[in-house]
């Protein structure tokens, strides 16, 4: 028997019970379109996990001012204003892994522009900024080092700001009042999206430090140098953990911190922080394939079910078969075709229905469509396999039987 | 040589804890163009000597020769690949398939032959004509009568030009005049040349073949050559069908 006849045997069986063999494939499709659908899901919140992270720029350091104790009364992370500029200058200086520092801070104000006011954040940064952050303007210009040293009334904004002060409006060269102080906008950022934690980048306005210092969000500080944190940007194959110890001892020794007394600055590493969601990430994903695979196990086993009651409903058949000359092999294969018909069928199937699905889910969540070929290849030799798997207890009890008796069988 | 050759052929049943001697020390030669009638009380043996002899069964003693190869020494594969290329089936009850046509049907053993599609249909075509359906081969079993769908497993029976015939009862599931016209068939073919052997326990059928063995307790107990009546002429001298000796 040649594998042509075969096939096109397996086909007429199918066929031969149009809704049994569609119920059978059932639970195929859903195991295959599930595995599918989830690992795009599970990959597609990972994925949007990731970008997150990398928005904010994965090798980053941030320093921030830790608490200060004084006369036993600890203050707690935030509570003082530990960092200068002069920090950040060092480390850019001594700190060989070091690509860029930003020193900046951040406060919050009311902007007036024409007849609109918003709310927003206020970062007062140095031309560091942008490299740290990769983060650049998509209109205008970044301020120059003149402007940030000099402390010019110059504001770069975020989209959600333009959109509200400005509406369609181009905002580059217009006025800008922050804390009824005037700027000039020289420039808008591109869009960033959403942060990890929900809250939105892009509503945000960025002036020079030393103009945030000194006429916006002037603090009374005791050293007017003081900036609230620094971003610092480890360049690209340097170990992180490296750049924070060598970056620590630095400042615990430009501090004049002695030794057995705590930190008065922490340092936070993003990349830990986006292994450790990534990590729960996968391990959603991995949940998730699990479950998919658990249905997909459920279809192979409603092949078999239905492959064996198919052996015994055509025992006869399979007699007559061995009688005109079918060797145990081409039952076997007979039978273990049908099967693997079954699921070959119901795991196409389930593909079209798998990225369909995947396609919408990604699509009401927001995340990105992430459907990797590979998982569909899986998914297809997978849902085979389960065929032949499955199909082959029953094939092989069909090969098994005896053509005498299986001839007397009614 | 003897197209088949039985030596001392015995097999040996196992049914609970009793042994059943359902062939003791059988031994029989069939030439090649006889046509051989096989008749006995059921559990005499007649049905298992049938099976060793179609290489559906293998005896526990004895030696089985058919076509100058020992049989009783094959695997299963090779004995698969007897039965397709020397031995034709018929049974009662037609065993056709029925989601295919007759065509298809007749195709079946030159599937097993690894004959391929266009010469496969041919030759089914052509089976189908020497049996009388040349008109029918695009049927379905369900829309022929009995004759007609015993004659299309006929056609499945001879179309890879076996050695043997064999069928085994392949008139119970008929009626009367169907039956001759069937038996009819059987002499032309073996007229023609084939090598018949039926299994039957209706007197008057086994009466159309050249050579009559009859079966008690798992021996042969006797083995006459016969005067054969002819089934041609019997059905032009039926008018109606009715006879004496009906089927069941």
């Amino acid at each position: 028997m040649t594998y042509r006849d075969a096939i096109v045997s397996a086909i007429d069986a199918l066929r031969l019970n149009k809704l049994r063999s569609a119920l059978t494939m059932l639970g195929i499709v859903i195991g295959v379109a599930a595995v599918i659908a989830m690992v795009a899901v599970g990959g597609g919140a990972r994925e949007q996990v990731v970008a997150q992270i990398r928005s904010l720029g994965s090798n980053l350091l941030i320093i921030t001012p830790g608490n200060v104790t004084s006369g036993g009364v600890r203050m707690g992370g935030g509570a003082a204003s530990t960092l200068t500029a002069e920090d950040a200058s060092a480390i850019m200086a001594e700190v060989p892994s070091v690509q860029i520092t930003a020193p900046n801070m951040r406060g919050s104000a009311q902007l007036i522009a024409g007849g609109m006011n918003w709310a927003t954040a206020v970062f007062g940064i140095d031309s560091g900024w942008f490299e740290a952050r990769d983060w650049d303007v998509e209109m205008g210009r970044v301020f120059e080092p003149e402007e940030v040293a000099r402390g010019a009334q110059v504001a770069i904004i975020g989209q959600t700001v333009a959109r509200n002060l400005y509406g369609g409006l181009d905002p580059v060269g217009q006025e800008l009042r922050i804390r009824n102080v005037p700027f000039r906008v020289i420039g808008v950022m591109s869009r960033k999206g959403q942060t990890t934690w929900g809250s939105d980048q892009d509503d945000v306005v960025f002036v020079p430090l030393n103009t945030a210092r000194q006429r916006v969000l002037g603090r009374n500080q005791a050293n007017a140098r003081s900036v609230g944190t620094i971003y610092v940007k480890v360049r690209e194959g340097e170990s992180m953990g490296a750049a924070e110890e060598e970056i620590k001892s630095l400042l615990r020794q430009r501090h004049r911190i002695q030794p057995g007394t705590e930190d008065d600055f922490s340092i936070r590493n993003l990349a830990d922080l986006a292994a450790t969601r990534e990590a729960s990430a996968r391990t959603l994903a991995l949940l998730l394939a699990a479950v998919a695979g658990v249905s997909l196990m459920v279809g192979g086993i409603g092949i078999m079910n239905i492959m064996l009651v198919s052996v015994t409903e055509r025992t006869r058949e399979i007699g007559l078969r061995l009688a005109i000359g079918a060797r145990q092999w081409d039952i076997l294969r007979q039978f273990l075709f049908e099967a693997a018909g079954l699921s070959a069928i119901g795991g196409a199937i389930g593909v079209f229905i798998g990225v369909a699905a995947a396609y919408l889910i990604s699509n009401a969540a927001g995340w990105p469509l992430l459907i990797e070929p590979m998982s569909i290849l899986i998914a297809v030799v997978f849902s085979g396999l389960v065929g032949v798997f499955f199909g082959w207890y029953p094939a092989l009890r069909a090969s098994r039987l005896d053509p005498i008796e299986a001839l007397r069988h009614t | 040589m003897a197209l088949i050759e039985t030596s001392r052929l015995t097999r040996l049943y196992q049914l609970g804890g009793e042994t059943v001697h359902a062939l003791q020390d059988v031994s029989l030669s069939i030439e090649a163009g006889d046509f051989v009638a096989v008749m006995g009380p059921s559990g005499s043996g007649k049905s298992t000597f049938m099976n060793v002899v179609g290489c559906l069964d293998r005896p526990t003693a004895g030696t089985y020769r058919l076509d100058g190869e020992t049989i009783s020494s094959l695997g299963g594969d090779s004995l698969a690949a007897v039965r397709n290329r020397k031995i034709g089936f018929v049974f009662q009850q037609f065993n056709l398939l029925d989601r295919l046509d007759a065509l298809a049907n007749v195709e079946l053993p030159m599937i097993y032959a690894g004959i391929d599609p266009s010469r496969r249909r041919e030759l089914a075509a052509a089976a189908l004509r020497r049996v009388g359906l040349g008109e029918r081969i695009h049927h379905r079993p369900t829309q022929l009568s009995g004759g007609q769908q015993q004659r299309v497993a006929i056609a499945r029976a001879i179309v890879n030009a076996p050695k043997i015939l064999l069928a085994d009862e392949p008139t119970g599931a008929l009626d009367s005049r169907t039956s001759v016209e069937l038996m009819a068939l059987f002499q032309e073919l073996n007229r023609e040349g084939m090598t018949i052997c039926i299994v039957t326990h209706e007197s008057d059928i086994a009466g159309y073949a050249k050579r009559l063995v009859r079966f008690l307790d798992g021996r042969v107990v006797s083995d006459v050559r016969q005067p054969q009546a002819d089934a041609a002429a019997h059905l032009a001298g039926i008018t109606h069908p009715a006879p004496a000796e009906a089927a069941e």
